[in-house]
């Protein structure tokens, strides 16, 4: 099923996997909230490398648009509003019983997902090789995303900008604070 | 490549709970939760190129939900510190019996 990969491919998606692998957990250890949200956007760029070699280009440009431009843009701002910086705010992680408890959750987890990722997808869902291979040929890689996106998914796409509406809402409403309110 | 996502797919999402399990600091519990979506995102992305290519629309989807998860969470995270003063998860039990 799978083709032939070069060297050189196969060299630089491991590359980033294990600069994505390492900015995560280097993530995950972090106290100080700025530097968790650094790893976080290394974590982000890599992944994206990664989509555009996996031949999904558009989404690798809106992972980095989105994700490590807009949305950890949000994070780093509201951190630096919270003025979070000063060490003696650094909330410690929880105790000893916790992490434990968090590996033995992670690992049981860890084995479940490999598990059921080895089980393979059932035979209806999967569309023919030759298919699918002709249709990322045929279509630019905006249009892999934008031709399904327009037809069999409109109801899905105009409940997304109802929901993005929503969100708008209430975020405004939740941060405008108690001074308007009284007023 | 599609084993080698799958296996990365599999622990960025359990360094992300993890991350939940063990940190108190809302704002990075948060950014976790964030970085599960994203290694979903990966998993699609691996499969949409096998599968056929509705996995990329499903992608655009999960971004704008995390997207508006992200505005709306943050927003509550500075309600929370304007009320509380902080936003370390043990100070905040106002359920707690």
């Amino acid at each position: 099923m799978e083709p032939h990969y070069s060297l050189f491919y196969t060299f630089h998606f491991y590359l980033f996997g294990v600069i994505a692998l390492g900015s995560a957990i280097a993530f995950v250890t972090r106290r100080s909230p700025v530097a968790a949200a650094l790893w976080l956007v290394n974590v982000m760029f890599s992944l994206a490398a990664l989509f555009v070699m996996l031949d999904a280009e558009f989404i690798g440009v809106i992972q980095v648009l989105v994700y490590a431009g807009a949305i950890m843009v949000v994070f780093v701002f509201v951190i630096m509003l919270l003025n979070l910086g000063h060490p003696a705010e650094l909330a410690q992680a929880r105790g000893k019983w916790w992490k434990l408890a968090a590996g033995v959750v992670g690992l049981v987890l860890l084995a479940e997902i490999m598990v059921i990722s080895r089980g393979g997808l059932p035979e209806t869902l999967i569309v023919p090789a030759a298919e699918n291979q002709q249709q990322l040929r045929e279509l630019n890689p905006v249009g892999v995303v934008a031709k399904p996106l327009f037809n069999e998914y409109l109801l899905a796409f105009e409940l997304t900008s109802v929901l993005l509406l929503v969100a708008i809402a209430g975020a405004v409403v939740l941060g405008r604070g108690r001074a308007v309110r009284a007023g | 490549m599609l084993a080698e996502s799958l296996a990365l797919t599999a622990a960025l999402f359990t360094i992300g709970v993890i991350g939940v399990l063990t940190h108190r600091n809302a704002i990075i519990i948060f950014m976790c939760v964030e970085l599960m979506l994203t290694a979903v995102n990966l998993t699609f992305v691996a499969f949409s190129r096998f599968y056929g290519a509705a996995g990329q629309v499903f992608v655009v989807f999960v971004m704008t939900v995390s997207a508006a998860e992200a505005a709306v969470g943050l927003a509550i995270i500075i309600a929370i510190f304007r009320h509380r003063q902080t936003i370390n998860l043990q100070d905040i039990n106002l359920l707690r019996g």
